[in-house]
């Protein structure tokens, strides 16, 4: 048991120590553009079609739900509000954020990985190359940057969806008391948070998923490994973190 | 003592372990310019440890490792790249970058490696110099290649042809033949001896294959034939006291000497070694 602790609390060390260097090694020479709008690509470009999806999706099933239970007190005309402080405050950044950690902190978690077992982690050491400022610093970047933008595409994405079940198909309300209880539920602590929580979530998703990468040992099977870690402790920080980031805008 | 004796690496006492096991206990070894070492043990006798703690890529527990007269171990991972620039390294997997083409893999050192690379080199048309590495390992045709359309074999070599391109003196060889056919190794050895006695560059070569010793040990390259020549008795013998054997087991060196020593030894593990030591 203690030893497990043991293990526990110095990956964590490492994994701090890992956040610590890449941060630093942000104003740090040489810099890798390249490689920052090649990972902004994979990460925001390519991510893109799936979080419209789960944006449009989620969006309709909550105005589905909610008019459901909405209609149980007359206050059906609140879907729009309903609809608009989900999504902002939390579906959005945390769907978001679990398809993006699905698909990316995976893809650079084996990506690393396969780095690693195959001797490029050293040969870049070898050759003069800091790998966190080649590989770490980028991805965080591009995470960190792009998880904010997909969260509003998401989140206006998921507004659509919902409209399109309230308005024309179950005819709650119109379309212009739609858009304007929804636009008008928003206050700066919504946004903020809703804001928020992607850049921490981007923050997540890029560490854990290098952190695991350059951790791989043991061959292909250690990368198959390395992935899943990544991906499930990447959404379990996710969901962590979200709970404290509510705890504290709850009370402001 | 003049620089051509110095030694250019030297390890001494040097101790690490992982967890329960010794990866490297108590070795201490010296290399001089224009040396080679062919380093001999059973999988896990730390050999590879051993290469990667030269360049500073693993940190040892105790002791000191001197590499060009400067302190590796207590170096930061920056300090260590000037260093590092100066002892070409080939992976015992190849360690080329999947997502350059063959070409930019041997560019890479060249251009990374800018302010510490040889003065003869500076300035120079950093393609030319690939292509010309490449031409050296008789490659130059997969220039723009990527590594994954190449044999394991042409790997190998593409990886030989990125350490030697910055002409380091020290080069060293992680299982350079290892997983190839006897053929193919054959040709990678030439390649190895051929970087020895072309650019008298001194040498670590970590292997399994007696071979492998057997041609450092025994041939030389010959720049007129283009090809290797067997040395004869009595005949080169500076070339053969440059080319030692070291046995490892368990961490520890237990064998050092010449080919003759070594076939002479009594100890069976070091025996192992001998002759029947393909895989």
């Amino acid at each position: 048991m203690l030893d497990f602790l043991k293990t526990l609390i110095a990956s964590f060390q490492d994994f701090l120590f890992l956040a610590g260097r890449s941060f630093l090694n942000i104003l740090k020479r040489p810099h890798y553009y390249d490689d920052v709008f090649l990972q902004m690509d994979i990460i925001g470009w390519g991510s893109l079609p799936i979080v419209i999806l789960i944006g449009a999706f989620s969006g309709a099933i909550i105005a589905l739900q909610m008019a459901r239970a909405l209609n149980q007190y007359g206050a059906s005309s609140e879907v729009g509000t309903i609809v608009s402080l989900t999504l902002v405050r939390e579906l959005g950044p945390v769907l978001t954020a679990v398809m993006v950690a699905g698909r990316n902190a995976s893809a650079i978690a084996s990506e690393l990985g396969s780095m690693k077992v195959t001797e490029q982690i050293d040969a870049m050491r070898a050759l003069g190359t800091d790998p966190i400022q080649k590989l770490v610093t980028p991805r965080l970047i591009a995470t960190t940057l792009m998880l904010p933008c997909l969260t509003v595409i998401a989140d206006v994405i998921g507004l659509i969806g919902a409209y399109l079940i309230a308005v024309p198909l179950l005819k709650l309300i119109s379309g212009g008391e739609y858009w304007t209880s929804s636009w008008q539920a928003l206050v700066l602590n919504d946004l903020g948070q809703g804001l928020l929580k992607p850049f921490v979530f981007g923050i997540i998703i890029s560490l854990v998923g290098c952190f695991y990468g350059l951790r791989t040992t043991g061959g292909t099977q250690g990368v198959g490994r390395a992935v899943t870690e990544a991906v499930v402790s990447a959404m379990i920080w996710i969901f962590v973190t979200t709970l404290l980031i509510d705890k504290v805008f709850v009370g402001l | 003592m003049d620089a051509a004796h110095e030694p250019i690496l030297e390890f001494k006492d040097v101790s690490l372990k992982f967890g329960d096991t010794w990866a490297l206990r108590n070795v201490s070894l010296d290399l001089k310019p224009g040396e080679t070492r062919i380093i001999f043990g059973a999988a896990g006798a730390g050999k590879t440890t051993l290469l990667k703690a030269v360049i500073g890529l693993v940190s040892v527990d105790s002791g000191d490792i001197k590499l060009f007269g400067k302190d590796v171990t207590s170096a930061t991972e920056t300090d260590l790249f000037p260093l590092r620039a100066r002892a070409g390294v080939l992976f015992q997997e190849g360690g080329l970058f999947d997502s350059l083409t063959v070409g930019e893999n041997v560019e890479y050192p060249l251009i990374n490696q800018k302010s510490n690379r040889a003065s003869s080199l500076i300035g120079a048309d950093t393609e030319n110099l690939a292509k010309d590495a490449l031409r050296f390992v008789e490659l130059e045709q997969t220039f723009s290649q990527f590594p994954s359309e190449l044999s394991g074999g042409m790997r190998r070599r593409v990886g030989i042809a990125r350490a030697i391109v910055t002409e380091p003196p020290l080069v060293l060889y992680d299982s350079p033949t290892a997983g190839l056919d006897p053929i193919t190794a054959n040709t990678i050895m030439a390649l190895v001896a051929k970087e020895r006695d072309v650019r008298n560059s001194a040498s670590l070569i970590v292997s399994h294959r007696y071979q492998d010793g057997e041609i450092m040990s025994d041939f030389r390259y010959d720049q007129e034939q283009e090809e290797l020549v067997a040395l004869g008795d009595g005949k080169d013998t500076a070339l053969r006291e440059r080319t030692k054997f070291m046995v490892m087991k368990e961490g520890s060196v237990v064998f050092l000497g010449t080919k003759h020593e070594l076939e002479a030894s009594s100890d069976k593990y070091v025996q192992k070694f001998i002759r029947h030591g393909d895989e």
